[in-house]
């Protein structure tokens, strides 16, 4: 192989610099766009709910390139802590250097910062994203001893799924009574099928079942399955597809192995693939 | 096929020489007494059952005894059917024809299990080795019939495949195929159909009156069931493609008779098939159906009328809730109707075609569930549907819905039968109340019994409550390790390689464990037992709110598998507070104790807590016992092994603390080895529970 070992490595972009150049595809359900906007002209958060895999990580995407904005992703997992978002000292050389979080960063470039799944980060994040998401709108930079203003270009988005059922991780009232709630739904078939069309490129017949297997998925919700398939699994499937993997090897592998691990639940998602394809 | 012998030690007893007819006759005698009188005796079956070999012998004399104990009158009818049955069957098939039977007989009492007896030839598949037991297929089955559209239906075992249009009966067992794939296929695929009986609606024609004209309706009845088959075919292959696929490579015998071909138009239904039942009636088509179902038109008219009962009801009452919720007192109510909607079969249950006063209104998921099922039912929801019930009725509607609000609610376990080898379905009903509270007296006086114990006790779980750690020397942390800062900068200075684990990290080490203390409240522990159970309860419960685990305390007892009783002293999430105090004085001896079902439920609930440990902590005086059902002895200790092993694989961890001092004759079959303690004097359990729990959880 004389392939150039540079040109095998990724590109490396610093993530306030960088713009959303191609629109993502999106397709609206309702006039979350709408909301959105206004939202944003107000300098209000945004709190994102629904259910994993339909769409809120895109329709974030969407937006920061309507509004032309950097986006700052942070997936929250339960060891972050404020200091991951906020920054920490670093050694380099002979001295300590401080390094911005991410949230920091988003903070000083007037972007969009997008906490995804924000239940499973670690309580003492709700100290820092408070400030930011009231009128205040700054961010304390408790171990620098500062506090930093928020640009009027800055966003808070947050994202939630409420069906996730676990008690430990709810979103506090004092946390979500800051936000405006966009809440997010699978789309009705015809539209989810044009979703899995646009992102998968695959054919109608196909996406017209795969469609109607993701609708039997959901009715098996709360019997054994925390979640039905999502729209992200129907497009996995699609792409599988259409690189011509049988459609029952490839739903079994992008959906009811992504679904479950319970062995009668995983026969019979793919008795229900089989009964379609 | 000849009879293999049955039993496992085969070898040995194959040698045994057989038994006569009067040996047989006289073991049948011991074991059927109470059904044979002088002129029902058991000789037939027993010359049948001596020209067996000895193992297939031994076998059915077993078994013989195994259902006696159950009900004599069926293991009669097993010994007359055994003779010739064994012959044929091989000791597998046997075993699924008898348990089956017996299930059959739990279920729905003798006529059920003697039906299923007298049927052992539904075993005789050439196939018994590739057979597809419904218990096998049931939990697919449900859930693949559950993610199908329509209206939910269950699935139950029967003797013939059927479906009343709530519920898809299938056989036991299908044994057609040389494969398991392709008998389990056979299961999908008659579940499928049953269910298009249901989706595209074979019961929305009178049946019954539709073949009553013909000379013989039996065979009417048979032929419209082959003519329904064609068309709901073709429904699945309209909806269910890839199903469909798979079941035209198992058949490959289509019913090619272009007269029927008609049926196959996505327009036709039920009234087509009883159309085309007329003019063929004479020279039907050669017919050989794949599916092992038929038509039941009359059980299939009486759930169906009854549910289109309750649904207009239910219809009209939710109608009511509606405008309630929408009119001013004394305003016109407004008048619903319905909007068109599109008609395609396949299309997902429609919203909001509901109008009030030619507006569209929202409708509620539940009520879109309704009207999709009327719909299924009559096409569409008739003129008279739209009128809302008067209040009172909406009341009395919602009653009728759910009549199991009347009795206290059960839940029904099954429970293990070492000798069947297999477990009685929905056997043990468990019905959950409260401890009425007792004297609050008693808590503050063990309180002050045991004060110097419970502070020393609080000062050790307290020991064991950890706190938030700081680690020290991370990689990336929330703080600077200075220590280590100090040995980098030295480090450098002289040349040396820079560590770079210079950061400190808080970590919180949680006790992240939930755990069910499950007390035996039997008659045996009348007295100063008790006693000492409640006041260990008294100081676990101080010491437990020093270590801050959550915790949760039940009692057990009952009489018999319908009446097994759960007593909450203290739920998980209520505070140690003086109701819970008032329950611990409350506790009772009642009656037996049937523990299968108690470790069954108490586990139910401790899988509902999030937490990495659970454990199930039993306090016991002696052996599971109950008043029926042999649960006393060999039964009951095999059963509670199973229900423990059954809350291991379900992440629970058991243990057992018992005062019995023939404990180590069963608790060891139960428990094993390592779980279980044994505190020999009554007077030091209070101390020796709290103890034993902390060593368990260190």
């Amino acid at each position: 192989m004389n392939t150039n070992i540079a040109s095998l490595r990724a590109r490396v972009l610093q993530p306030e610099a960088r713009l959303i150049e191609e629109e993502p595809f999106f397709q609206p359900l309702g006039d979350e766009i709408t909301l959105f906007e206004a939202a944003y002209a107000s300098r209000l958060p945004v709190l994102l709910k629904g259910p994993t895999g339909c769409g809120k990580t895109r329709f974030v995407e969407h937006m920061a390139w309507r509004l032309k904005r950097p986006l700052i992703t942070v997936s929250c997992h339960d060891d972050l802590t404020a200091s991951d978002l906020v920054g920490r000292y670093l050694i380099t050389n002979q001295e300590t250097v401080w390094v911005d979080g991410p949230l920091a960063r988003a903070v000083r470039a007037g972007a969009i910062c997008y906490l995804d799944e924000v239940v499973e980060a670690r309580k003492d994040t709700t100290v820092v994203i408070h400030p930011l998401a009231d009128e205040r709108r700054i961010l304390p930079m408790e171990k620098r001893g500062e506090l930093l203003q928020a640009p009027p270009e800055f966003m808070l988005v947050l994202s939630y799924n409420p069906g996730y059922q676990n008690v430990m991780k709810e979103l506090k009232q004092s946390t979500r009574q800051r936000f405006i709630a966009i809440e997010f739904a699978y789309p009705d078939a015809a539209l989810e099928m044009k979703i899995v069309i646009a992102e998968s490129a695959i054919d109608a017949e196909h996406a017209e079942k795969l469609v109607r297997l993701a609708h039997m998925t959901r009715n098996l919700k709360g019997s054994g399955l925390d979640e039905g398939a999502s729209t992200r699994l129907l497009v996995h499937a699609a792409k599988l597809m259409r690189l011509g993997v049988a459609p029952r090897t490839a739903c079994r592998g992008a959906i009811a192995q992504a679904l479950t691990d319970d062995e009668d639940m995983l026969r019979a998602v793919n008795e229900l693939a089989s009964s379609l394809f | 096929m000849s009879s293999p012998p049955p039993s496992s030690d085969r070898g040995a007893s194959a040698r045994r020489v057989p038994l006569t007819t009067a040996d047989i006759e006289s073991a049948l005698h011991d074991g059927l007494d109470a059904v044979l009188s002088s002129r029902r005796t058991p000789t037939d079956a027993a010359e049948r059952i001596a020209v067996l070999d000895r193992p297939a012998q031994d076998f059915v004399l077993h078994w013989v005894s195994v259902i006696a104990r159950t009900s004599p009158e069926l293991a009669f009818q097993f010994a007359a059917a055994a003779g010739a049955a064994l012959r044929v069957l091989d000791a597998q098939a046997a075993e699924r024809w008898i348990v089956g039977a017996m299930d059959a007989y739990d279920r729905d009492g003798l006529h059920a299990g003697g039906t299923a007896v007298a049927d052992w030839q539904a075993f005789t598949g050439h196939h018994t080795d590739t057979a597809v037991s419904f218990e096998s297929a049931a939990q697919v089955l449900r859930l693949f019939v559950q993610g199908l559209s329509g209206r939910p239906m269950a699935v139950e075992p029967a003797a013939r495949a059927w479906t009343d249009t709530e519920c898809i009966y299938l056989p036991p067992l299908l044994a057609r195929y040389a494969t398991t794939q392709e008998n389990f296929l056979l299961y999908k695929g008659t579940a499928a159909l049953l269910w298009a009986q249901s989706r595209y609606g074979t019961y929305n024609a009178d049946l019954a009156a539709a073949v009553a004209p013909f000379d013989d309706p039996a065979r009417a009845l048979a032929l419209l069931n082959a003519l329904e088959t064609v068309r709901l075919e073709a429904c699945i292959a309209r909806a269910l493609p890839g199903l469909a696929a798979d079941i035209e490579a198992l058949s490959r015998d289509d019913l090619h008779d272009p007269r029927v071909s008609r049926l196959r138009e996505p327009s036709a239904s039920v009234h087509d098939s009883i159309a085309l039942t007329h003019e063929l009636y004479a020279d039907p088509p050669l017919f050989e159906s794949l599916y092992p179902s038929v038509l039941d038109p009359e059980g299939a008219a009486a759930a169906r009328a009854a549910r289109i009962a309750r649904e207009k009801s239910a219809f009209q009452a939710a109608l009511a809730r509606m405008l309630e919720a929408r009119t001013e007192a004394g305003e016109p109510a407004p008048a619903f109707t319905l909007e068109a909607r599109s008609t395609d079969e396949n299309a997902p249950a429609q919203h909001s075609a509901l109008r009030l006063d030619e507006s569209p209104v929202e409708t509620p998921a539940e009520m879109a569930r309704l009207m999709a099922s009327i719909r299924q039912d009559l096409g569409d929801i008739p003129e008279d549907y739209l009128v809302p019930s008067g209040a009172g009725a909406a009341a009395s509607a919602e009653a009728a819905e759910d009549p199991g609000d009347l009795a206290e609610p059960a839940r029904i376990y099954d429970e293990w039968d070492y000798q069947r080898r297999h477990y009685r379905r929905n056997w043990c009903h468990v019905r959950e109340h409260e401890v009425e509270p007792g004297e609050a007296e008693f808590v503050t006086s063990t309180v002050r019994k045991y004060a110097g114990r419970i502070a020393q006790l609080k000062r050790t779980f307290e020991l064991m409550r950890v706190e938030e750690r700081v680690l020290k020397r991370q990689a990336d942390g929330d703080g600077l390790d200075f220590d280590a800062l100090v040995d980098a900068y030295a480090d450098m200075k002289q040349g040396a390689e820079v560590p770079s684990l210079v950061f400190t990290r808080r970590q919180r080490a949680e006790r992240d464990l939930a755990v069910m203390f499950m007390i035996d409240m039997s008659g045996s522990t009348k007295g100063w037992i008790n006693d000492a159970e409640r006041e260990a309860l008294v100081m676990l419960c101080e010491a437990l709110e020093a270590l801050g685990d959550r915790y949760a305390i039940y009692g057990f007892s009952g009489v018999t598998r319908k009446h097994c009783q759960v007593f909450r002293v203290k739920g998980f999430d209520e505070p140690y507070g003086d109701e819970v105090r008032g329950r611990i004085a409350g506790i009772e001896p009642q009656d037996y104790t049937r523990m299968g079902a108690a470790i069954r439920h108490l586990t139910a609930l401790l899988g509902a807590v999030d937490a990495r440990t659970r454990l199930l902590i039993t306090l016991s005086d002696g052996r599971p016992d109950d008043f029926s059902d042999n649960y006393r002895g060999e039964y009951g200790i095999e059963d509670t092994r199973r229900a423990l092993v059954e809350a291991h694989r379900a992440g629970v961890k058991p243990f057992c603390i018992t005062i019995d001092r023939e404990a180590h004759d069963y608790l060891p079959r139960m428990y094993g080895a390592a779980r279980w303690a044994l505190v020999d004097d009554v007077a030091k359990l209070p101390v020796k529970v709290a103890e034993i729990y902390a060593r368990l959880t260190l």
